[in-house]
């Protein structure tokens, strides 16, 4: 135990910090509730479009989100197999698609 | 009419089946005819905390097996004629428990009892969402430290969202009760207050219960701390949360656990 405390002074409280901590965070993830599933949604959507055209392994699509402060990154990784070339020969872009929204 | 109260919290440890029995024990004291339920499948504790661990012969998953009839899995206290418990199952399959045997058993559970309280297991999986699933009203159960209350949140959001009265358009009615609250701390500013806890959390309060020695001494026998020692502050802080349940009104009592200097110089804990 230190004088500071014996003597009924208080240690810096901590209790506003764990406040304010929260307050913080939890408008953060308040914002984020219900949007869980964009990321299922997009998903989905994105697999079904491109399924029209190129067989697809669903496994193989995923959607991925990075937040940052000013700018997020959607990050989408459609893995193509190989036998699916000759759909794609006509845009030789490769197999792998980024797209980046703000 | 019945109504089914989930005990619920996200986080472990902070108190749900402590909870559980001593409102269910509260109620009953009361006359009012309650059951308690165990929703923890794999990890009960609700029998124990009973003092009824010796007298679990079928259990929940039993009657949605349809091995048992509900009447007998249901055990009847023995210091409370007006008290039940239907406990868990020992079985470490999870997905023993479905929605359908779940929706069976509260409905059968509505007929015969005022009240049923469901003690949720913690985190937000299967056996919670089911254990919420079908409640009128909820018992969130907070500490006043950074992580209970960071899951209390997420609890609420998931009463506002995946409940059945949700789904239906309506609201299942929370109520907040803060366990293991330090008032010297509190007033020391080591520990978030209760305006602090409210105000972040924005649920009304059912009660405040102390961070109290009564607590462990009444599991340790196996006793509702109602029950136990009624004359305690935690079980004065359960019953008076129970009438307020039963729609009394009862003014909010605020635990004082305010440390002398004496106290203080020799490192004594709020009791």
């Amino acid at each position: 135990m230190n004088l500071q405390r014996l003597f009924g002074g208080r240690a810096a409280a901590s209790a506003p910090v764990a406040r304010e901590r929260l307050q913080i965070l939890l408008a953060h993830e308040r914002g984020l509730r219900g949007q869980p599933d964009l990321l299922e949604l997009l998903r989905a959507e994105i697999l079904s479009a491109v399924s029209r055209h190129v067989e697809l392994d669903a496994e193989k699509v995923i959607v991925r989100m990075e937040r940052g402060v000013d700018v997020s990154t959607l990050e989408i990784d459609i893995e193509v197999p190989n036998a699916a070339e000759r759909y794609l020969a006509a845009s030789r872009h490769g197999t792998n698609a980024a797209v980046t929204i703000r | 009419m019945a109504k089914v109260l989930v005990v619920t919290s996200g986080k472990g440890g902070v108190g749900k089946t402590t909870t559980t029995a001593a409102l269910g024990a509260a109620l009953a004291q009361m006359g009012e005819k309650a059951v308690v339920v165990d929703f923890d499948v794999g990890l009960r504790n609700l029998d124990l905390v009973l003092g009824a661990e010796r007298r679990v012969v079928f259990d929940f998953i039993n009657v949605v097996q349809g091995i048992a009839n509900l009447s007998q899995a249901l055990i009847r206290d023995k210091r409370l004629e007006n008290l039940w418990l239907l406990p868990a199952s020992q079985t470490r399959d999870k997905d023993a428990l479905t929605e359908e045997g779940v929706s069976k058993i509260i409905a059968e559970l509505r007929t015969k009892f005022d009240w049923i309280i469901c003690d949720s297991p913690a985190g937000i999986e299967r056996g919670a969402t089911l254990a919420m699933r079908y409640a009128d009203e909820a018992i969130v159960v907070t500490n006043p430290e950074v992580s209970s209350v960071r899951d209390s949140d997420r609890i609420i959001g998931m009463l506002d969202s995946k409940t059945a009265r949700a789904e239906q358009g309506e609201q299942v009615k929370k109520h907040l009760l803060i366990t293991r609250f330090d008032t010297a701390r509190a007033a020391r500013g080591e520990m978030l207050s209760i305006d602090d806890v409210l105000d972040i959390l924005a649920t009304p309060l059912l009660g405040i219960v102390p961070e109290s020695q009564d607590v462990l001494r009444a599991s340790n026998v196996g006793s509702p701390v109602t029950l136990n020692d009624a004359g305690s502050v935690p079980a004065r802080a359960y019953t008076d949360a129970a009438r307020r349940l039963m729609g009394q009104t009862v003014p909010m009592m605020v635990p004082t656990g305010r440390k002398g200097l004496m106290d203080r110089l020799l490192g004594r804990r709020a009791a």
